[in-house]
């Protein structure tokens, strides 16, 4: 096991900027997840990381050890690939040791480590199949194995579990975080699930369009998002961005949200930071997640505030319900009591906590507080 | 009463273009149909008729049992065929797949020019055999091809005169053949192997397997397909060439590069001996079969009976 750090790597094909200077760094046994839409970079920042593709500067460091220029076999790293990749004329028992025979490992050790990483992972019975003799989330658990019977310092997975059906991607998904505890492996783990992301990260990487946008751990990247793009690219349903302006109110401010309305709402704040106070009277753009805006689920404390809001629509999901509200004229999702009933259009009180309230500058998108 | 009166013509009109819908593709079929019945099945079923009987220079209907077949056997000709096919035959194939195989690896290191370079291996193919064997003639000639140019520049002691050299010339057909049919495998080669998940190779050199060993556990094994083609195709080729000998050596020199394709000719249409010649077409049309039919059989059955 090993730390891993990501020093200012740019990759570039011909004159378009692919990666443009991501620094990443982790420490060992850490479970980092690299997340953002489609095309970002993030298989491309994989395979540098695993060798199959070169960075066009930068370094890439396993352990203290630079590894730019070290072929993917020396960098004791093992990859799962999203196509699981495995040998197809090959047995599931042959795929296992392929890498074993390659670095000349005695037979009677292949053998022992074949049966111990068919015994964690459960898949004695299926030795002696071929790849297309195995369903789906078999393959997967015979990739996983081929990784695992290496012992590397460093697992990467590039999206392992986008061709597995709902069920089997939730069950997967925690023997992967059981292996982890139990293996204390470092794991760099690329998705475009945030679920994925939060639920097995100890840290998330955020990117777009090839840069890095947040790295922290889910907590800090799911309450304290760097910017807008963040705050609405983790969490489901979105956390909600709504344009407003920091007003004074009493000896402090508060969030005037108005939108094609002519009676505003006026939400007393509670006392802010000077780096807050600073855009009195400027636009802001204020998130909060929808389980921060309620009803009776919400218990009241000294920073919720009671808010009149317009019901345009009920959602219920089973365990809550979702609704679309009005404030202020903007629409905005909230997470309601399971069997909250109301009928469309009801006008009523609903409670808004400020706890975990987030204020991003509306120019730069940067987060303020 | 007018849409009473209008419906049945309208049902009449829609029902004469189901009809025509219905049986246009075969209308449009039935002729070449047709021909293939008359001229492919009827004509072996005619040959293999005449084998059975006295036939010499006309078709005679007189049973002869399998007579004809054993004239053929027992004919000293005949042996040189089908040794010479052996020969052929093996070495074509071979050579072909190995140096096909080969070329493809290359080709496929994603190098520059590479549409041009495959074109080029491909062309010979498009080139009919005739005009192969024509210019391996003139190439292979030893006043007038490889072995004059050699004399020319100055190398007086080269000496290649295969095709005039009775142990010799069978390995003549086999260079022709060889270059005309080996860009073709390259091409079936190429395309199994683009047809490889990048990301298995990926893994393999992770693995730490080496370049060669990647080709030799990981891909080749899994071009399997493509060699089972590749080896049915090549092997009827084989059976079947005709043109190549015709124009390269006319089966000479004597007859040491006959094939039972050229001793078929020579018996039905020059020799007057049309039941001998029948009987040999019927060896040479069940062997092709006895290769073919399997082979079209899985092909045709393969993707619904196999786990892949
Ligand atoms: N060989 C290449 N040449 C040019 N551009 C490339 C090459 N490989 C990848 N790209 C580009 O790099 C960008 C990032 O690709 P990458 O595969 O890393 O995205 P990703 O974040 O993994 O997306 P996804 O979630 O869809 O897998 C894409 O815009 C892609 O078009
Ligand atoms: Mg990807």
């Amino acid at each position: 096991m090993s730390s891993l750090h990501i020093q200012q790597v740019r990759k570039s094909y011909g004159s378009t900027d692919i990666l443009k200077g991501i620094d990443i760094g982790i420490d060992d046994g850490e479970f980092l997840v690299l997340v953002g839409p489609s095309g970002c970079g993030k298989s491309t920042l994989l395979s540098m990381i695993a060798g199959l593709d070169t960075v066009t500067s930068g370094d890439i460091l396993i352990g203290n050890q630079r590894v730019n220029d070290l072929h993917p076999s020396k960098r004791d790293i093992a990859m799962v690939f999203q196509s699981y990749a495995l040998y197809p004329n090959m047995s599931v028992a042959e795929n296992i040791a392929f890498g074993m025979e390659m670095r000349k490992v005695p037979k009677a050790e292949r053998e022992k480590a074949i049966q111990d990483v068919a015994k964690l992972l459960q898949m004695q019975h299926l030795l002696d199949r071929r790849p297309s003799q195995l369903s789906g989330g078999q393959r997967q658990r015979v990739a996983m194995g081929r990784a695992l019977v290496r012992h590397p310092q460093i697992f990467l997975f590039d999206e392992p579990l986008s061709n597995l059906d709902a069920k089997l991607r939730v069950d997967m998904r925690t023997e992967i975080k059981k292996l982890h505890q139990r293996l204390k492996a470092t794991i760099v783990y690329v998705t475009h699930d945030q679920i994925e992301a939060m639920t097995l990260a100890t840290k998330i990487a955020v990117m777009r369009n090839g840069e890095l946008q947040q790295l922290g751990s889910p907590s800090e990247v799911y309450n304290k998002p760097a910017n807008t793009f963040v705050a609405s690219f983790i969490g489901s349903p979105s956390m909600n961005l709504i344009p407003g302006r920091l007003v004074p109110h009493g000896d402090g401010l508060a969030l005037e949200i108005e939108h094609n309305t002519t009676e505003g709402l006026q939400i007393p704040l509670p006392p802010q930071p000077d780096s807050v106070t600073a855009y009195v009277g400027k636009e802001i753009i204020a998130g909060l997640r929808p389980e921060a805006i309620g009803n009776g689920n919400l218990q009241k404390h000294e920073l919720t505030r009671q808010v009149q809001a317009d019901l345009v629509v009920t959602e219920p999901t089973g365990p809550d319900t979702l609704a679309i509200l009005k404030l202020g004229g903007f629409e905005v999702t909230a997470r309601l009591e399971a069997d909250a009933t109301y009928p469309a259009g009801h006008r009523g009180l609903f409670t808004v906590d400020l706890t975990k309230l987030v204020m991003f500058d509306s120019q730069t998108e940067q987060r303020i507080a | 009463m007018m849409t009473i009166a209008s419906s049945p013509r309208q049902t009449r009109a829609a029902s004469f273009a189901d009809w025509l819908e219905v049986r246009l593709p075969k209308l449009v079929l039935a002729p070449s149909v047709l021909i293939t019945l008359v001229f492919v099945y009827g004509f072996i079923a005619w040959t293999s008729i005449l084998s059975f009987t006295r036939s010499k220079t006309i078709p005679k209907m007189e049973w002869a049992g399998v007579l004809q077949y054993a004239k053929v056997l027992g004919h000293e000709r005949w042996h040189v065929a089908v040794h010479n096919l052996m020969i052929f035959g093996v070495l074509y194939v071979l050579i072909c797949m190995v140096l096909g195989l080969l070329i493809a690896i290359l080709l496929d290191q994603r190098i520059r020019h590479e549409g041009t370079l495959r074109a080029i291996f491909l062309y010979p193919m498009a080139l009919s055999f005739i005009v192969t064997g024509t210019a391996w003639k003139w190439i292979l000639n030893p006043g007038l091809g490889l072995e004059k140019l050699a004399h020319d520049w100055g190398w007086s002691s080269f000496h290649f005169d295969w095709i005039i050299n009775e142990q010799m010339a069978i390995y003549t057909i086999v260079i022709a053949g060889v270059w005309q049919a080996s860009g073709f495998v390259m091409a079936m080669f190429l395309a199994g192997l683009r047809g490889i998940d990048q990301d298995v190779i990926k893994a393999a050199s992770m693995d730490g397997a080496s370049l060669p060993l990647i080709y030799w556990r990981i891909i080749i094994p899994q071009l399997k397909p493509v060699f089972v083609s590749a080896l049915v195709i090549l092997t009827h080729l084989a059976i079947k060439s005709y043109e190549l000998v015709v124009a390269l050596t006319g089966a000479g020199p004597g007859y040491a590069t006959e094939l039972p394709s050229t001793f078929m000719y020579a018996h039905t249409f020059t020799r007057n001996q049309l039941g001998m010649g029948a009987a040999s077409a019927v060896m040479m049309l069940l062997t092709v079969a006895a290769i073919m039919v399997p082979y079209l059989y899985s092909e045709v059955r393969g993707p619904r009976t196999s786990s892949h």
